[in-house]
């Protein structure tokens, strides 16, 4: 059974659009197969009117889209600061070490308790502290468009809208995010579109508020 | 009918301490689990909740307190004795058998609960025989009971995630308990698959089952509970009926946030 059949999303710069839906629905496979972590069998992704499915993972995230993964996956022996400077990787040979550094200090700034933690281990970090990090590093290499991949999961309440305070300021700076959720309530808030994904199709597509008025998508999705 | 409360707690937790080392999981913890009710157990990751399961399963024994269950001490009773005496438990992740069907995974649970035993029915005796169909006939209504009796023939493996959760509870209900341990049973799941849960809990709860669980879900733990506990760093900071809890001010401090 495919993963993923037929599913057609598109972003417009700027915007926020968020993919919600079962575990299982195929919302992990479509990000990775943006990144190029997963292969596509059938049909094209394009990005800044580029081919990019073709590519390897790492030319993608130097055309600018970088991935906020699943359970964080920040390096556990790394400190802080090694974290956030491997997210600058791709960037070695055309930024220089200083920008780069530079750059580091500017992401430390804008994430407090990062940047007291800065010669931490990031194994040491709490789940919420760990999910900063993992964002800070996925800024680090300059995204355009930055997906990320169940920020919330695991994480408690007060956690999680700390976690989406920062979303917001991302949102505001006009960063283009494709946010997937199983919170489906706080990503719509976030939102101005989403897709309902299930057994690996979209199911519903619309704006924000035409999905949170959906008596379905409120039994199903948002808790009535 | 509704539990009032006022009758014997089914398990009574005693200033339960837990240490690992120089650390302590679990502090000075203490309060009572009355029959037929469900209560909730929240708190910050690392707050202990997963010890203290731990610590009333029998996965771990404790640093000092003491934990009585249905009047029985707990402490020094293994893991299949309190399972025979009537606590079972989901776990986080699920632990279900992957290369055996739906149906095999709950007789798994149920097979403790034959006269012949798990050995005894190894061998086909008249005696093991019928415990064999009895214990299918069970197994199979249980599965009626979490929703999944279509799937009773089909490989756990392929299973989607939220029938994966239904299946744990379905083989934790297998050795007929008193008191239903739940571990993060709403953690990955779609509210849709949750409130569907709830309902399950909720028959359950009518049908005289005792729930105590862990979660996260603050929907779930508001609509479904009796009663809730709060813990931060291994200590008790707040326990009570679910809307005093959702406007205790530490609470809300550690681990709620404000709304808005």
């Amino acid at each position: 059974m495919p993963a993923l059949r037929d599913v057609s999303i598109r972003l417009e710069e700027g915007e926020v659009v968020c993919v919600i839906g079962s575990n299982g629905a195929g919302k992990t496979t479509l990000l990775h197969s943006i990144c190029g972590i997963t292969p596509i069998r059938i049909g094209v992704i394009l990005f800044d009117n580029e081919t990019i499915h073709r590519l390897r993972p790492a030319s993608i995230v130097r055309k600018g889209i970088s991935l906020v993964p699943e359970g964080r996956k920040i390096f556990v022996p790394l400190t802080v600061k090694e974290n956030l400077a491997m997210g600058a990787f791709v960037r070695l040979g055309k930024d220089g070490k200083e920008e780069i550094r530079k750059h580091t200090e500017s992401i430390l700034k804008t994430f407090p308790i990062l940047n007291e933690r800065q010669n931490q281990l990031a194994g040491e970090l709490s789940g919420g502290e760990q999910q900063m990090l993992a964002i800070g590093r996925a800024l680090m290499s300059k995204p355009k468009l930055l997906l990320l991949d169940e920020p919330s999961m695991g994480l408690a309440p007060i956690i999680v809208k700390e976690i989406f305070k920062i979303l917001e300021r991302l949102k505001n700076e006009k960063t283009t995010l494709l946010l997937v959720e199983q919170n489906a309530r706080m990503a719509l808030k976030l939102s101005d579109r989403g897709y309902v994904l299930e057994r690996g199709g979209v199911a519903v597509e619309g704006k924000r508020e035409e999905l949170l008025r959906d008596d379905a998508i409120k039994k199903a999705y948002l808790g009535g | 009918m509704k539990n009032t409360g006022k009758s014997e707690p089914i398990l009574s937790i005693k200033r339960v301490t837990k240490r690992f080392g120089g650390l302590s999981a679990v502090h000075d913890v203490s309060f009572d689990v009355p029959l037929g009710t469900i209560v909730a157990v929240i708190g910050p990751n690392g707050a202990g909740k997963t010890t203290l399961f731990n610590l009333i399963t029998g996965l771990d024994l404790v640093s000092s307190g003491e934990m009585h269950f249905l009047n029985k001490k707990l402490n020094a009773l293994s893991t299949h004795d309190r399972a025979a005496i009537g606590l079972s438990r989901t776990f986080q992740v699920p632990q279900i058998f992957v290369n055996m069907t739906v149906l095999e995974n709950v007789l798994i649970g149920r097979h403790m609960h034959g006269r012949s035993g798990f050995l005894g029915g190894l061998w086909s005796s008249p005696h093991s025989r019928k415990d064999n169909k009895e214990m299918e006939e069970y197994s199979i209504r249980l599965l009626e009971r979490v929703g999944l009796v279509d799937k009773a023939r089909d490989e756990a493996a392929n299973l989607a995630y939220g029938q994966i959760k239904l299946l744990e509870i379905a083989r934790a209900l297998a050795t007929e308990p008193r008191l239903l341990l739940l571990d993060e049973c709403a953690a990955g799941l779609t509210a849709g698959e949750s409130d569907h849960i709830m309902e399950l809990v909720r028959a359950l709860r009518r049908d005289g089952m005792t729930v105590l669980l862990v979660e996260h879900d603050m929907r779930m733990v508001m609509n479904l509970s009796d009663k809730v506990v709060v813990l931060n760093f291994g200590e008790k900071i707040a326990e009570g009926p679910p809307l005093q809890i959702q406007n205790d001010p530490r609470v809300i401090e550690v681990y709620l946030g404000q709304e808005g």
